[in-house]
């Protein structure tokens, strides 16, 4: 490499320091590091937001020394199909290690982002203590703290803008804790408490939405009962984002007037949550606001087709729709016909368990959707049926798709017309879709489908397979192809040792891989591991006692996760994870 | 939770029609989603009906005495399994964990105690009968232990000897003793316990035949 660009000292550090400002992704930043040292030494100063997508893939010390400035930090922990149960609960993903460390070499940091990891009241209190200047917290999927955690937020950070509790199990031991916003706290811009159980004191909520002029989005539990929820809202008609509570209560003419008015007076609504338990009578009190939502969120809203799909066909401008599949194919349809901004479609499960659904919801509904909405280019789809030619109808139709998921519910399920496995069908997905970031497979698949996901598949990034394949050769396909996987998550499939070790150098390409019920043998483990010193290959492992060592070669690992990290080894491995 | 979702339930003897334990059951309408629980669609569609159905249940109480066996399911959230051959698998279909426990959180209670200032949540549905829910009382409220009378249990204050009497609130707002029905009907009936002192409880409702009290 060339040392040090002559005229690159001829600027003042602060021209480069302006320049690389306008360079928003890390992919940018990290390239312009690697040019010279001078610009090493700029850009490490000058940045200013870091996203860690595996907390132990580097040292939490090692990331605040490298940049000093940082105010916005995201860290993501446990691996996705922690949401599943596949992860045992006390695997790691421990937030304190980096609060400690953001606390100490990061004062100024004003977000914090946090995703499936364990965080303590303790780091609660410590982030509440720590940063003057605090604005923005936000925990996605963690457990681990209770409202007494919240209460030492609430009551330390006197610049918090923005609350994002999304998804958490948070133990409920301090009924009070909204009550700890000091009087003189004002600065509130987001609060999302969907994920709380408890009850909120209303009175104290209402306070504090009025002192809060900036308020956007409040995103409500289900415990508010309706009544009060009608008069909390009366206090913020400037809301953009709404998730309200219980959307059901006995039927009161008047409560319905004032909830309908109430709603007429949200000029700015754009976004709509919650509508939990909604019953029919009281939903179109809803209809003012229909037109102007861009996003409309009712997977917890259990309302029957002929209602849902008055009120989603009202909604001309959505742009994002999760919904449950009540909706049915009928709603689908008619969603097609209404909502020809939609981008994004989340069909959720009402029944995942059951057997014999009385819900007609079938690949048609999402043929039609790829028919009539044009932009759409996210789906994630749960179902119980579906066929080669709905798939290869829908590839055709929308090309522009850059999240594909489909679950099928049962297992191995064919193309339930021919009978024939599915990979026709996801191989079209891939081939005509050459934008597609993100996919997951389901339903009866050969290792076919993997040859042609390996050879076109060239900008995904996250692969999710679940009882697919017939051998090796299916990993093989993957791991040999996908220039840009960055994360691959298998269960229950016939992949073992040989694609595994042919393909290890890919793996520290990756971000991480996780692979369970699958045909991997702890030798092949080791091997790998010896071979890739980068990576840290964590057999896990809830039935035996006997530690690792003793394990013969040919002893069948139950689950495996595999990731790349310059921190070697990590120190707080619980009992049933070893890394090898 | 999760690894006690595979096969706990797989000796019961329910599911789909015909069994006379299904009909004081509150599932309506979905074959095969008999289960240990109704399944979270029922419970909200059938809000209604549920009510109507426990009336008819309680006259038929003398029945599920019966079938009384079957009621003490390991803490199961949400492995209804479609047939007796077909074993529940973790982590399948892909819900995320908070999604199921919301879409069943209506089984939550607030758990108050005469004479403590703080209430706890309890989710009823995790556990598989009154021994369950009792034990976990204790465990909650530390300072009790759990003391067994010929046919009721009873907490007790240890200090002072108090005892108390688990009592519940159910959905037409009176207040009955904790055992007296069925435990799923309990489940489903059931909008918040307290752990009155037994000096209080005995003008509580009357209770029912005694082949109706499960283990």
């Amino acid at each position: 490499m060339v040392r040090g660009f002559g005229w690159a000292a001829a600027f003042p550090d602060e021209v480069w320091e302006h320049v690389f400002s306008f360079l928003a992704a890390d992919a940018d930043r990290n390239a312009v590091a690697l040019v010279c040292r001078a610009w090493h030494r700029i850009e490490r100063r000058s940045r200013r937001r870091v996203f860690v997508g595996n907390c132990y893939a580097v040292a939490p010390a090692a990331a605040v020394r490298r940049f000093p400035e940082v105010r916005a930090a995201a860290i993501k922990g446990k691996p996705h199909f922690a949401d599943f149960n596949l992860v045992p609960t006390d695997w790691g993903g421990g937030a304190e290690a980096w609060v400690e460390a953001m606390a100490e070499g990061w004062p100024h940091l004003e977000e914090l982002r946090l995703k499936r990891m364990v965080v303590s009241d303790d780091c609660l209190e410590l982030i509440a203590r720590s940063f003057k200047n605090f604005g923005v917290l936000s925990l996605v999927s963690c457990d681990g703290f209770s409202t007494a955690g919240l209460a030492a937020i609430a009551a330390n950070c006197r610049n918090l803008r923005e609350l994002d509790l999304h998804e958490n199990e948070v133990e409920d031991n301090c009924l009070n804790w909204i009550s700890h916003f000091p009087e003189s706290f004002t600065s509130l811009v987001s609060l999302n408490i969907a994920c709380l159980e408890g009850d909120v004191n209303t009175s104290v909520l209402e306070c504090l939405i009025s002192r809060c002029p900036n308020l956007r989005t409040l995103r409500l539990n289900h415990a508010m009962p309706l009544e009060k929820l009608v008069s909390l809202l009366q206090r913020a008609p400037q809301l953009m984002d709404l998730g309200t509570s219980k959307f059901s209560a006995d039927h009161h003419p008047e409560l319905f007037f004032k909830l309908e008015s109430t709603f007429a007076g949200f000029k700015h609504l754009k976004s709509l949550s919650g509508i939990w338990e909604a019953g029919p009578a009281y939903l179109p009190a809803i209809y003012s606001v229909c037109e102007s939502l861009t996003s409309l969120n009712l997977c917890y809203a259990t309302i029957q087709s002929p209602e849902l799909f008055k009120l989603v066909s009202r909604c001309k401008n959505l742009q994002r729709l999760w919904v449950m599949d009540l909706i049915e194919d009928n709603g689908l349809i008619a969603v097609a016909a209404s909502c020809k901004l939609l981008q994004e479609l989340r069909v959720f499960p009402s029944d995942p368990y059951g057997v014999a659904p009385p819900i007609s919801l079938t690949e048609h509904g999402l043929v039609a959707i790829s028919a009539g909405c044009l932009m759409l280019h996210s789906v994630l789809y749960f179902c119980r049926q579906m066929t080669n030619a709905a798939l290869l109808t829908i590839a055709n139709n929308r090309p522009n798709l850059t999240c594909f998921r489909l679950c099928i519910i049962e297992p191995h399920t064919p193309d339930y017309i021919s009978q024939e496995p599915l990979d026709a069908g996801f191989s079209a997905i891939v081939e005509s879709c050459k934008d597609l970031r993100r996919l997951s497979l389901s339903g009866l698949l050969t290792d076919r489908v993997f040859k042609s996901i390996g050879a076109s598949a060239n900008r995904l990034e996250m692969l999710s397979v679940a009882f697919a394949g017939d051998s090796d050769a299916g990993l093989h396909y993957i791991l040999s192809g996908c220039k840009n996987l960055r994360k691959l998550e298998i269960r229950d499939c016939p992949f073992g040792d040989k694609a595994l070790l042919d393909n290890a150098s890919k793996l520290e390409t990756m971000r991480s891989l996780w692979m369970s019920s699958c045909s991997v043998t702890l030798g092949a483990c080791r091997q790998l591991a010896l071979k890739m010193p980068r990576l840290n290959v964590e057999v896990i492992d809830e039935r035996r006692g006997r530690p690792l060592e003793s394990w013969p070669d040919d002893f069948p690992v139950e689950k495996l996760y595999i990731y790349r990290t310059v921190a070697g080894p990590r120190s707080d491995t619980p009992p049933c994870v070893w890394t090898v | 939770m999760s690894t006690t979702e595979t096969g706990c339930s797989s000796t019961e003897p329910e599911v789909t029609g015909g069994l006379g334990y299904a009909e004081t059951e509150l599932t309506l309408g979905l074959p095969g989603a008999g289960g240990s629980r109704p399944s979270e669609t029922d419970r909200k569609r059938g809000f209604a009906e549920a009510v109507g159905l426990n009336l008819e249940a309680a006259s038929r109480g003398e029945h599920c005495g019966a079938r009384s066996s079957d009621s003490s399911d390991g803490p199961v959230s949400g492995a209804v399994k479609p047939s007796a051959a077909k074993a529940q698998v973790v982590g399948w279909p892909p819900v995320r964990s908070f999604r199921r426990n919301a879409l069943r959180s209506c089984t939550y209670v607030k758990v108050a105690v005469d004479g403590a200032p703080y209430l706890r949540k309890v989710d009823l549905e995790a556990h598989g009968g009154y021994e369950q829910l009792l034990a976990a009382l204790e465990e909650m409220f530390s300072c009790f232990t759990v003391r067994h009378y010929p046919d009721e249990r009873r907490l007790v204050d240890p200090v002072n000897g108090t005892e108390y009497v688990p009592t519940y609130e159910d959905k037409d707002g009176d207040w009955m003793l904790v055992g007296d029905v069925p435990w799923k009907m309990f489940v489903a009936s059931c909008k918040r316990l307290r752990l009155m002192k037994s000096s209080d409880a005995i003008n509580l409702a009357t209770r029912m035949p005694q082949e109706c009290s499960n283990k």
